[in-house]
């Protein structure tokens, strides 16, 4: 299976390490080093194994982990420098860490603000140009892939002996999405893979679901800290079948 | 000018005006008037407008006054413009923190508190023009330096750049102060 799914919405190594830090109710002064790089990589390797895009930046960072967790887990050195050294490279993470989360409280902050052309609006206003409004997305890609992951436990890794090969499309599992929450409403995250067959499938529901997110004809929010994911439509139906006909959906052969 | 006829004729300008009118505008518009007389109107007009009940208020914004329908019929002034919103991504106001509390700031200097490429984000930033580009930083590449506009204030209902929140402490810890010496928003409360 070779669809490829760039996300617009781009988060970086640190917004995953924070992300980690919030899910597992540690401090970013005391992070449990072992754990977070573990579940880390293990990330990591979920997105490659999805064909997600993982920039370089990540991968710096899992070295970064990988060479504080092994400082810590040798035994004392001799040598002040080396001791230094190691305490550094923490220290500096955290630094960036603690950094990095007072600016995504600051945008927390400005979000919450009266916001022209959200809130208060002006007696000229300009409807032609796409002023746009504020409205941050409260929900991560990785609350989206830990909770694939979840998911994925329940299906073994498995070897293939299908007799019937069959051809689970990104576009068909979009279309069926789209008309089983028309149907329902508002349905938790889980309850889509709750007739996957199987490791397969569950993956290529995920990626319907990513490509839906990301031509914004559903949402996903998660209205309680750590509660269930929720997934609804975006718009009416009818117009995002349209647009799902429409998408470019890379790595598809339409001929088929 | 008698004030009843003053307070008449700042609720004018206020309605017709297109972008935040300042002490400076309205005191050149209205020769004559003392500012400390004008301000006053102003207020005066500001705590008739908040008084419940009124569909607008006078925000003060960018350094100016404006006319701003209340907040709490938000949604039926959506309804009434129908326009499709286009969201604007955790990642965008992120950076546009990074730029507002620590400018003038280079492209480089924000992707290293935030870890990621920011090109797409500075690009998006730029065409709604809540940032600018403000100079050159004097280094090898004389990179880009960028900073908020007067828009940006305009949009978050922010007087001044010193209008904006201190950024806060995180789990008490100390957190290093920017490396640059000048003078910043963060520093400025």
């Amino acid at each position: 299976m070779t669809t490829k799914v760039q996300l617009e919405i781009f988060e970086g190594p640190l917004d995953l390490l924070l992300h980690l830090i919030k899910k597992n109710e540690v401090s970013i002064t005391d992070i449990p080093i072992a754990t977070i790089t573990e579940q880390y990589l293990a990330t990591l390797e979920l997105m490659q194994g999805l064909n997600l895009d993982v920039a370089g930046e990540f991968l710096v960072m899992a070295a970064t982990l990988v060479h504080i967790k092994s400082r810590m887990l040798l035994p004392e050195e001799a040598g002040v420098a080396d001791e230094e050294e190691e305490e550094d490279s923490r220290e500096e993470l955290i630094r960036r860490l603690l950094e990095y989360q007072r600016f995504k409280e600051a945008a927390g902050d400005l979000e919450r603000r009266e916001i022209l052309g959200r809130d208060a609006f002006l007696r000229v206003s300009e409807p032609a140009e796409d002023t746009g409004t504020v409205e941050m997305e409260t929900l991560s890609l990785f609350d989206l892939i830990s909770a694939l992951r979840h998911v994925l436990d329940r299906f073994p890794e498995e070897s293939f002996h299908q007799v019937t090969l069959e051809k689970i499309s990104v576009r068909e599992k979009m279309t069926l999405l789209l008309d089983e929450l028309h149907r329902l409403g508002t349905v938790v995250f889980q309850s889509f893979f709750e007739r996957a067959g199987s490791r397969m499938e569950v993956v290529v529901i995920f990626l319907a679901m990513l490509e839906l997110v990301k031509i914004r004809a559903i949402r996903a929010r998660q209205d309680q800290r750590l509660g269930p994911i929720l997934i609804e439509l975006a718009a009416p139906v009818e117009e995002l079948h349209g647009r799902v006909a429409a998408e470019e959906i890379e790595g598809e052969d339409r001929g088929a | 000018m008698e004030p009843d006829s003053l307070k008449s004729v700042i609720e004018s300008l206020l309605f017709v005006a297109d972008s935040p009118l300042s002490l400076q505008r309205l005191s050149a518009v209205l020769e004559g008037v003392e500012k400390a007389e004008i301000l006053a109107t102003l207020r005066a007009l500001q705590a008739e407008y908040d008084a419940p009940g009124r569909g607008f208020r006078i925000a003060e914004v960018a350094g100016g006054f404006q006319m701003r329908s209340s907040k709490e019929n938000a949604e039926w002034v959506r309804k009434l413009q129908r326009g499709k919103p286009t969201r604007m991504s955790r990642a965008t106001l992120e950076t546009l923190s990074i730029v507002a509390y620590r400018q003038p700031i280079t492209k480089a200097e924000i992707e290293d508190v935030r870890g990621v490429d920011v090109d797409g984000v500075l690009t998006t930033l730029l065409e709604r023009r809540l940032i600018r580009i403000v100079g050159r930083k004097e280094v090898v590449g004389r990179p880009f330096l960028y900073g908020t506009t007067a828009e940006f204030l305009e949009i978050f209902n922010l007087k001044d750049l010193s209008d904006l929140p201190t950024l806060k402490e995180i789990e008490g810890a100390v957190v290093p102060e920017p490396p640059a010496g000048e003078s910043s928003p963060e520093n400025a409360k």
